[in-house]
């Protein structure tokens, strides 16, 4: 312990990463993420997931590039053509480039799934947390309202809010939100039930700290690595909740490249001119298992209770 | 009894802590389990007074409920000759500490010992947070290099001086401590209890120490009192317990089991 610090910047990245002493809270932080990372490497599946994720972003990102046709430019004379080398996905019943509303839908289904957590995780948290460290009214209160928004499928309790607010995807978010975030509570009120009776809580209780500053200081931290996880695992069920408002023509609407209204759009044909159907169906089973199978390789990284 | 409430200086003091009709009961109805039955002890500022008894005797309960973390008892506790109030204030935290048990659970995993150190001196205003931290660290026995280190890269008797940090970096006139070595190897354990000797010389401690390990207790305070089934049936100085003079033939007993297998010191 009385070494001087290490001089990090002789041998580069690897020795800054693996030096014994970290010189700074930025460098410890880094070091326990690389170690993440190497664990994350040892695991196909998970990377696999990663991968495929990524290549879905970067599709997103870079739809105007990739894409080679313009989405919305019908041409009755090519429709319903099957994979060739002018259209890689073949064409729809409006003669449109199947693989260019693919890339484009990409944007759409991310939007959808990323807006959905940031609106679920927080709130799930905080009223989850809260009411397992408050205990008594509040977590009798909140459970109950968790327990009511439980009671309804969600695609069902979706589907309501969708035909109450009008469909259209802002709409199609905020539904698959509200259906969302109650498993979110519950599952970060059992772990608070778990935390809040440890002795590290009860050391910054005695320090003198305030629920509040124990909540968000204390308890939140311990929770979001399973939140992460049951996020990502959700993900798939929120992409294809997403999905199926748009095949059901609540969520986004014709012309927009959405995959469930592509899927929708493509049932008419789908004895004579199945890829139609099957192509987007496909991105949406991809996408899902490709979140699933990270999902389940950032909990065994996360929560080493199931690793 | 007065004239044993010596600090480490060898001078009578005034009552730091005084607890008179302690009853704290489990359960209600026929099922109601008497924890802690009619406790009354004063501590000297200064001095270091410990609590033994086998294991369920009550001792961990007592300092939990003069803590607050249990509010659920009877009986007065005076700090400093003001009754504590029921609710625990800031100030109250700020004058009394404790050390838990086991320093495996009583760190926050996720935080670095700097974040661990630097909360404490937030919640209660202090200035100068890094060259505080340098310094309780330096008190310690660590240095200054463990600040941004995560707890599972501690050993235990590491986290435990960190723990120790933890509850003196504001600064406290009374630390209370729950068997802080029982989760230690024996090599460890006595280096924890010199550093905490050390400590209380060093800044004028009072403690209040909890154990089932008559060696621990007697290395560590002047004053023991001698627990069963939720009462003090004895007390005495340190001295009387390793001569092993005892008046209650349970406090004998206690006395010649634990000393049976254990190598004179």
């Amino acid at each position: 312990m009385s070494a001087p610090p290490l001089e990090t910047s002789g041998t580069g990245l690897k020795a800054w990463l693996t030096a014994p002493i970290p010189a700074s809270p930025f460098q410890a932080r880094m070091q326990q993420l690389s170690l993440k990372w190497w664990r994350l490497k040892a695991n196909p599946s998970a990377l696999f997931g990663l991968a495929v994720i990524v290549l879905i972003v970067l599709a997103a990102l870079f739809a105007p590039l990739i894409a080679t046709h313009d989405i919305y430019a019908q041409d009755l004379g090519k429709r319903l053509l099957r994979p060739s080398a002018a259209h890689w996905l073949g064409t729809d019943e409006l003669g449109r480039d199947i693989f260019s509303r693919l890339v484009f839908g990409a944007r759409i289904t991310l939007y959808i799934a990323l807006l959905t957590a940031i609106i679920v995780a927080p709130l799930g948290l905080i009223i989850g947390t809260t009411s397992g460290y408050l205990g008594g009214w509040v977590d009798i209160v909140l459970m109950r309202v968790v327990d009511v928004f439980l009671a309804f499928p969600s695609l069902v309790l979706a589907l309501a809010f969708v035909a109450a607010l009008g469909p259209g995807i802002e709409n199609a978010i905020i539904a698959i939100a509200l259906a969302a975030w109650p498993p979110i509570a519950r599952l970060a009120r059992a772990e608070t039930l778990s935390i809040r009776k440890s002795d590290y809580i009860a050391a910054v209780r005695l320090q003198g700290a305030s629920p509040l500053r124990i909540i968000l200081g204390h308890v939140v931290p311990m929770c979001i690595p399973s939140v992460v996880v049951r996020l990502t695992l959700n993900m798939a069920a929120i992409i294809l909740t997403a999905a199926g408002l748009g095949f059901l023509g609540l969520g986004a609407q014709p012309p927009s490249p959405e995959w469930g209204a592509m899927l929708a759009s493509g049932r008419e044909f789908i004895l004579t001119n199945g890829w139609i159907a099957a192509i987007p169906g496909t991105a949406i089973l991809i996408t899902s298992l490709a979140f699933n199978l990270f999902g389940d390789g950032l909990r065994d990284i996360l929560d080493p209770r199931h690793g | 009894m007065s004239a044993l409430a010596t600090n480490a200086q060898g001078t009578a003091q005034e009552t730091a802590l005084a607890v008179s009709h302690l009853n704290i009961t489990f359960g209600s109805g026929a099922a109601a389990m008497t924890a802690v039955d009619d406790v009354s002890f004063t501590l000297g500022h200064g001095e270091a007074f410990g609590l033994i008894g086998e294991s369920g005797c009550g001792k961990s309960t007592i300092l939990r409920a003069l803590v607050g973390l249990n509010r659920d008892y009877e009986g007065t506790i005076r700090f400093r000759d003001t009754v504590v109030p029921r609710q625990r204030d800031k100030s109250f935290f700020r004058r009394v500490q404790m050390v838990f048990q086991d320093p495996y659970a009583s760190l926050h995993p996720r935080k670095m010992v700097q974040y661990v150190l630097a909360e404490p001196l937030r919640i209660h205003g202090f200035d100068r947070h890094q060259e505080r931290i340098d310094e309780i660290l330096s008190a310690v026995g660590l240095g200054p290099s463990f600040r941004y280190r995560f707890p599972h890269e501690l050993s235990g008797g590491q986290r435990q001086r960190v723990a120790i940090a933890r509850a003196l970096i504001i600064e406290p006139e009374l630390l209370l401590l729950d068997e802080p070595t029982s989760a230690l190897d024996v090599s460890v354990q006595a280096e924890i209890l010199n550093l905490l000797k050390q400590l209380r010389r060093a800044r004028d401690l009072t403690y209040l120490m909890v154990s089932h390990d008559l060696a621990v207790v007697t290395h560590l305070c002047e004053r023991v009192g001698m627990m069963s089934e939720g009462r003090i049936i004895e007390e005495m100085s340190a001295e009387d317990v390793r001569a092993g003079r005892a008046a209650e033939p349970y406090t004998r007993e206690f006395l010649e089991a634990s000393t049976g297998y254990r190598p004179a010191s």
